[in-house]
C-alpha cells in the first residue's frame, strides 16, 4: 500500500545484519499484498487445490499430450487386429472402427479447452468494458447499454449459437466467439453492479481531483478493482462454455465432422453405450473432469478473493 | 405498486419490438432459405429451374429489400396473427410452433416442480446444517450435476434405466418416441415423461439448491433470526415462519427467469429423448434454413423471457417491499 512499508519490514526481506536499521516491535505480523493473502486463501481450500492440479493435468493432456503420444486422432488407422478392442496397455482408452480412442479424446479435449478459453477470454474482456463504461457514464449511456444487454439476453443462447456457428460453417473460433459475445451482458451486469459502488468511493473521487480522463480513471482504477469479479466469472464462462459447445457438437451444429470435439465424440459412440461403452464413457468422463475441477476452482477464487464470504462458523 | 408495474411494461415493449429486429438479423445470416432449390439436380433447362426459384422468392416475398421483408413479417403477424408458411411444405407456422410449445410446456413444467422441491429440500437443510457430512455432499452433488453434459447423462439414463427396465418387466414402459403424449393415462404420460424430466430438472436443480443454500444462510445470519430465537420461539417456527419466507424471495425471481430458459433451452433433451418439442422445431428449421419458423419461435422465446423478467420484477416487488418503495 504505502511504500514506506517496505523499508521498515527489512527483517524479512534484507539479508541478516546487512546494516538496516532492526525496527523493535513488539510483534511482529508479515506483511502481506491483497494478492498473497488471496493465494494463501486459496491454498486453503483443499477442492479447489486439487481441482487446479486436475486441470493443469487436463491441459497438458490435451496439448502435450497429443505431440508425444504415437497415434494421432486423424492420422493412419489403427491395426485391424485392434479394431473396436477394449482399453487396453497399447491402446488405454480402447479403440473404435478406425482410431485410438486416447488420440481421440485428446483431440477433443484440446478443442473443447481452446473454445472455453476463447469464450472465457471474450466473455470477460467484453463485458468488463460493457459494465465499466456502462457503470461509470451513467445516465443515458447506462441505460442504453443495458437495454442492449436485456435485448441480447431475450435471445436464447444455446438457439443463437446454433444459429451462427452453423451458417458460419461450424469454425472453432466461430462458436467461441459467438457463445462469448453471448455470454459477455451477463458479466457486464456484474461488472456494472460492482462499478456503480465503486465511482461513489474517495479514490474515484481524489483521481478526478488530481485530473484523470475519465479512459484513466475506467482502466486504471476502475477496471483493477473489478479483477475479482472478472476471475471468478470467466471460471463459470469457461465450466458453462465447455458445456455449451460439447452440446452444440452433440446436435450437429458445433463443431463439425472432420475435426472432432468431444461432443461429436459421444455423439458417435451414443449407439454404443452397451457394446463398447469406452467410447462413451470417456468423453463424457473427459467433460464432467473439465467442467468440475473449473467449478472447483472458480468457488476456491470466490472465497480467495472475496473476504466478505467468509466461511465463518454461525 | 400499479405504478411500478405500468412502468415496466411500458419499458419492455420497445425491448420486445427491438428484439424481433434482432431476431430477423439473426435469421437473415442463417443463410439463404432456397439453397435447397439452388442445389438440387433436376431435370430441367436452367432457365425453367431459375424461373421456379424466382417464383418461390417471390412467393416468400424473398426478392424484397430486407425493410420490406421485416415489415412484411411484422404486420402480418401483428394485424392477421398470420405467421406465414413453411419454405418446404404448407403448415402453418402459428400452429407448428405452439404445438411444438405444448410439448416442451408439459416437460418444463415437471422439470421445475422437481427441481423446485429438491432444491428447496436439500437447499435449506445443506444451510442449516453448514460444513456438516450432508452440506458436503449436496454441494458436491450439485457442483456434479452442473458439471455434467446434460446429452451424456440423459443417454446414460435412457441407456441403463429405461432400456433394462423396459426389456427387464417386458413392457413398453419408458417410451419416448415422437408421438404427443395424452394427458388421460397416467401411466403412459409418466412413462415418457419421467426421464426427461429428471434430466432437465437435476440441471436446474444443481443451480437452485446453490441459491437457496446461499440465500438461506444469509438469512440465518441475520440480526432478526437472533431475534426471533432469543426471544425464544421454538426453532421450527424461526426457521419455516421467518427463515425460510425471507430467503424464497430471491428464488421466485431466479425461477421465473430459468423457466423462460428452460422452455427454450430444452434442445438438448429434447433431441436425446426425441421430443417434437421447441428444440426439435428449431433445429430442424435451422437445418431447412426456414426463416418464417425461426422468427415464429424466436419471437415466442423473446416474448417468453420478457414477460417472465417483468413477472420476477413484479413478484420481487410484490414480496418484497422494499424493492418498490426504492
Amino acid at each position: 500500500m504505502l511504500e514506506t512499508h517496505e523499508t521498515i519490514s527489512g527483517e524479512e526481506t534484507g539479508e541478516p545484519g546487512a546494516g538496516k536499521p532492526r525496527v523493535e516491535r513488539e510483534f511482529t505480523v508479515k506483511e502481506r499484498s491483497y494478492w498473497q493473502m488471496a493465494g494463501r486463501r486459496f491454498l486453503r481450500h483443499r477442492g479447489a487445490v486439487v481441482s487446479l492440479f486436475v486441470f493443469i493435468l487436463l491441459v497438458v493432456f490435451a496439448f502435450v499430450g497429443e505431440k508425444v503420444w504415437h497415434y494421432k486422432w486423424n492420422g493412419n488407422f489403427i491395426d485391424y487386429r485392434d479394431i473396436s478392442k477394449a482399453p487396453s496397455l497399447k491402446h488405454p482408452f480402447g479403440t473404435d472402427e478406425r482410431y485410438d480412442w486416447m488420440a481421440e479424446v485428446m483431440r477433443g479435449t484440446q478443442q473443447s479447452l481452446k473454445v472455453a478459453f476463447i469464450i472465457a477470454l471474450l466473455g470477460t474482456g467484453a463485458g468488463a468494458v460493457w459494465g465499466v463504461v456502462s457503470g461509470y457514464f451513467g445516465g443515458f449511456i447506462d441505460s442504453a447499454l443495458m437495454r442492449l444487454a436485456d435485448l441480447v439476453l431475450t435471445v436464447p443462447p444455446l438457439a443463437l449459437a446454433a444459429a451462427l456457428a452453423y451458417s458460419g460453417g461450424g469454425k472453432l473460433w466461430q462458436i467461441g466467439v459467438v457463445l462469448g459475445a453471448v455470454s459477455a451482458p451477463y458479466v457486464a451486469r456484474v461488472v456494472r453492479g460492482v462499478v456503480l459502488s465503486l465511482r461513489e468511493r474517495e479514490f474515484i473521487e481524489a483521481a478526478r481531483a488530481l485530473g484523470a480522463s475519465n479512459l484513466r480513471i475506467m482502466w486504471r482504477h476502475l477496471l483493477p478493482n473489478t479483477t475479482p469479479v472478472l476471475i471468478v466469472n470467466a471460471t463459470l464462462l469457461i465450466a458453462t462454455g465447455i458445456l455449451a459447445e460439447t452440446a452444440l457438437s452433440y446436435v450437429g451444429f458445433g463443431i463439425q465432422s472432420p475435426d472432432t470435439s468431444l461432443g461429436i465424440l459421444i455423439s458417435h459412440a451414443q449407439g454404443a453405450v452397451t457394446t463398447r461403452p469406452w467410447l462413451f464413457y470417456f468423453p463424457g468422463l473427459f467433460i464432467i473432469l473439465i467442467a468440475l475441477s473449473v467449478s472447483f476452482i472458480g468457488d476456491g477464487l470466490r472465497d480467495a478473493l472475496d473476504p466478505r464470504q467468509t466461511r465463518e462458523r454461525r | 405498486m400499479l405504478v411500478f408495474v405500468i412502468r415496466r411494461l411500458l419499458i419492455s415493449i420497445p425491448v420486445l419490438i427491438a428484439s424481433t429486429i434482432l431476431t430477423f438479423l439473426i435469421v437473415k445470416a442463417t443463410g439463404d432459405p432456397l439453397t435447397y432449390l439452388k442445389t438440387r439436380q433436376a431435370n430441367i433447362s436452367p432457365e425453367a429451374k431459375q424461373r421456379f426459384i424466382d417464383q418461390e422468392a417471390h412467393r416468400l416475398w424473398l426478392d424484397r429489400s430486407w425493410p420490406a421483408q421485416y415489415w412484411h413479417w411484422i404486420s402480418n403477424v401483428v394485424m392477421h396473427n398470420n405467421w406465414g408458411q413453411q419454405v418446404q411444405g404448407n403448415d402453418n407456422v402459428r400452429t407448428d410452433v405452439f404445438t411444438a410449445l405444448g410439448v416442451t410446456a408439459r416437460l418444463v413444467a415437471f422439470a421445475i416442480v422437481i427441481a423446485l422441491v429438491l432444491a428447496i429440500v436439500t437447499g435449506v437443510v445443506s444451510a442449516v446444517k453448514q460444513y456438516s457430512i450432508t452440506d458436503y455432499t449436496t454441494t458436491f452433488a450439485g457442483f456434479l450435476f452442473l458439471s455434467m453434459p446434460v446429452f451424456w447423462f440423459a443417454i446414460l439414463l435412457k441407456e441403463f434405466f429405461a432400456i433394462k427396465f423396459n426389456s427387464w418387466t417386458g413392457t413398453q414402459t419408458f417410451y419416448t418416441l415422437n408421438q404427443p403424449t395424452s394427458w388421460v393415462n397416467p401411466g403412459q404420460l409418466l412413462g415418457r415423461v419421467l426421464l426427461p424430466t429428471i434430466v432437465l430438472g437435476l440441471a436446474s436443480y444443481a443451480a437452485w439448491s446453490r441459491f437457496t443454500r446461499a440465500s438461506m444462510l444469509e438469512v440465518l445470519n441475520s440480526d432478526y433470526i437472533r431475534l426471533a430465537r432469543s426471544k425464544g420461539l421454538a426453532p421450527r417456527t424461526v426457521l419455516v415462519k421467518h427463515a425460510l419466507r425471507t430467503a424464497l424471495i430471491p428464488l421466485t425471481t431466479v425461477t421465473a427467469l430459468d423457466t423462460a430458459a428452460l422452455l427454450s433451452g430444452a434442445i438438448i433433451t429434447e433431441n436425446v429423448f426425441q421430443w417434437r418439442g421447441m428444440g426439435y422445431l428449431f433445429l430442424t428449421s435451422l437445418q431447412n434454413r426456414d426463416f418464417n419458423v425461426m422468427l415464429g419461435w424466436l419471437l415466442v422465446t423473446a416474448t417468453f423471457v420478457i414477460v417472465f423478467n417483468l413477472l420476477a420484477d413484479i413478484l420481487y416487488g410484490f414480496l418484497d417491499p422494499r424493492i418498490r418503495h426504492a
